[in-house]
């Protein structure tokens, strides 16, 4: 009785420390360029007001820089789409500067700083930015997050039948949080996921339970992101529609539950 | 969608733990709020707080999660039966074929606000006891939830402030739908940190009396704390005077952070859309439980969208006189308190508000009363133009 968990890829935007974009990460993942050694590189979102441009936080930029990229690569319509935004924690240097003051005896903390503190709030400047009043999902299943991601998104494609953008993303916390969890960098995947192929396609994916394991990446730099990044669980994944290859491979998610992705061709 | 059966739900909040004790507060109209003296908190306001919170002991392989917000967790699992009618729901059903979907704000932020006070004086770490990942990471309550029943299937938490515990009913509902999985978990639990309650203080949105919903003078929120859970499942032919989720409904205002849409156009479509979901018009609610936070541009903005969608005589009222706002929570734990007034055949009042404000049309209750009713709607609005409707009804 159970229906597959299945969609069309039709967009995909990415972000990754050496990797400015989707084109570059493509031909990295094809084995036609290296993979940088280099800091993340964050776009000055052009979609933002000059003012809110200045003031957005790394996440802001981050998650308007790989969406807009999936809605473009697929010449979406943002302002129509549905989102789900899954990452493993929040702003982690806006979370930082809260806990710092808190544990000082002046405790009157900046408001922008607390809305600001919200697991949602690159999706809620997402809405602003977009004027999308669609539904917006907002998932955090620490390593598990891109998984979890994924299946909430893929299970409103196939319900709703409407596209839906899934913005899959991290971010570092300074010191000392840095010391208890070590993302290294700003990083995300997006996908814009259909419910009908079209002339847009790239690929179907399908996803169903599994307990294999991955197989770690060949090349020693993209293995490293995929590991120390959660939203870069996908670079498997990636790595077939990169490539163009139909397929299978295997995602981690949660413990005794992991990912087999089905890639079909277009 | 097609309806789900919450086979099994519980709710603990400032009114007590447990459903008895919810559902005897609400009917005498008892509020739960007391003068704020949560840890070392110096603010003007009233609070929700939970007794014995810190009482709880988690198991002792769970350890790393001990934090306030999974003490509640743990408080509210093994409240009213539900940890035991999850233990039979996995026997029916696998490990793998139970799901795990929770809302918070905050988690256990508070660990890490109280790590912070401990910081090494020469390095500036943080103590080597401080666990980030089960504690602070707002996955750590569906983790704890996971690994406290051994399940191996699909988990999630949603995080979108105030509407959260609202949406893990509709991605549970998906899943469910589709079949991959046989039963959830969903619910939300959100618990005191400083972050809140100074950050709602630095918006200007607390209040230093008791909060008043949908009163003239109201004029801000009392922050509270809870947990609620339902198990849902499919279900062909539920017994008569089951509590069914009938459909959720989902939007965004695009708007402002934390501003709600003035014409309460984003609440609209969450309505219209859980309408949608379950099959439903307008006049099928015969109950509406209000998002109605107390806040001057919550309840004019929400007040605006339900009077223009529903008809004036439909009964309306915000808990949260009585539970304060619960945040993360309050998604839960007002779906059972509709779920409540459903099989108990009562509406519950708004403890605090006096006079209703007269610029919104609709019929607010300021007292509870006797009234059965089949179909009950309920709000839930976050930071970051986040919205949820939830209808639930009862099985004929």
């Amino acid at each position: 009785m159970s229906r597959p968990l299945t969609a069309w890829i039709e967009g995909i935007g990415f972000l990754a420390p050496g990797l400015p974009d989707w084109p570059t990460a493509r031909a990295v993942l094809r084995g036609e360029q290296a993979c940088e050694n280099a800091p993340s590189v964050l776009p000055a979102p052009s979609i933002l007001p000059p003012a809110e441009r200045r003031r957005a936080s790394r996440v802001v930029k981050l998650t308007l820089a790989i969406g807009l990229e999936a809605a473009a690569h697929a010449g979406a319509d943002v302002a129509t789409l549905a989102t789900v935004f899954s990452a493993s924690g929040a702003d982690g240097h806006n979370c930082h500067a809260l806990c710092e003051q808190l544990a000082t005896d002046d405790r009157q903390i900046s408001p922008t700083r607390f809305h600001n503190s919200v697991h949602n709030a690159a999706a809620g400047y997402w809405g602003i930015a977009t004027g999308a009043m669609a539904p917006c999902q907002v998932i955090c299943a620490y390593d598990a997050s891109f998984g979890a991601g994924l299946i909430d998104a893929l299970g409103q494609v196939v319900l709703d039948r409407q596209p839906t953008l899934l913005i899959a993303y991290d971010s570092e916390y300074p010191e000392p949080l840095f010391a208890k969890r070590p993302v290294p960098d700003v990083a995300g995947v997006a996908l814009l996921l259909t419910p009908e192929r079209s002339e847009r396609s790239l690929a179907s994916i399908t996803v169903t339970p599994s307990s294999a394991s991955t197989e770690p990446l060949a090349d020693a730099g993209l293995e490293a992101l995929r590991v120390a990044i959660p939203a870069l669980r996908a670079l498997p994944l990636l790595q077939k529609l990169a490539r163009g290859e139909a397929g299978q491979v295997c995602l981690d998610y949660l413990p005794s539950m992991q990912l087999q992705v089905v890639i079909g061709p277009c | 969608m097609t309806p789900l059966l919450l086979s099994a739900y519980t709710a603990t909040t400032c009114l007590g733990r447990g459903l008895d004790a919810t559902r005897e507060a609400l009917r005498v109209g008892r509020s739960g709020l007391a003068p704020c003296a949560f840890e070392t908190v110096q603010l003007a306001t009233w609070i929700g707080e939970v007794a014995g919170v810190d009482a709880e002991k988690l198991p002792a392989a769970l350890a790393a999660y001990d934090c306030r917000n999974n003490r509640l967790t743990r408080m509210a699992l093994e409240t009213d039966g539900f940890a035991e009618r999850v233990r039979e729901a996995i026997a029916r059903y696998g490990k793998a074929r139970v799901g795990v979907f929770l809302g918070t704000s905050t988690a256990g932020i508070l660990q890490t606000e109280l790590a912070y006070r401990r910081r090494d004086p020469e390095t500036g770490a943080l103590p080597d006891d401080f666990h980030y990942r089960t504690t602070h990471n707002s996955f750590s309550l569906a983790e704890f939830t996971r690994d406290y029943f051994g399940l191996e299937g699909i988990a999630m938490a949603i995080s979108t402030a105030c509407s959260s515990s609202a949406k893990v009913f509709a991605a549970a509902a998906r899943q469910l739908e589709l079949g991959s999985i046989d039963a959830a978990i969903v619910g939300g639990v959100d618990t005191l940190c400083l972050t809140t309650l100074y950050g709602f203080a630095s918006l200007q949105l607390t209040s230093a009396q008791p909060c008043r919903p949908y009163d003239a003078a109201r004029n801000g929120i009392s922050v509270g704390e809870g947990a609620a859970f339902a198990l849902l499942e499919r279900c062909a032919q539920p017994a008569a005077g089951s509590v069914l989720l009938l459909g959720t409904g989902e939007s965004s205002d695009a708007y402002h952070m934390s501003s709600p849409h003035p014409e309460g156009l984003g609440a609209k479509m969450a309505m219209q859309a859980a309408l949608r979901s379950a099959g439903l018009s307008a006049g099928d609610i015969g109950y509406i439980n209000l998002h109605g936070t107390s806040t001057p541009a919550n309840d004019a903005a929400e007040g605006k969208a339900v009077a223009a969608l529903f008809d004036k005589h439909v009964p309306c009222s915000s808990t949260k006189g009585a539970t304060g706002h619960t945040l993360g929570a309050a998604g839960a734990v007002e779906a059972i308190i509709c779920a409540l007034t459903l099989t108990d055949g009562f509406l519950p009042g708004s403890p605090g508000t006096e006079n209703v404000d007269p610029s919104i049309p609709i019929d607010y209750l300021l007292q509870s009363r006797e009234g059965k009713v089949s179909r009950a709607l309920t709000n839930s609005f976050g930071f970051g133009g986040s919205n949820c409707s939830l209808i639930l009804g009862v099985a004929p």
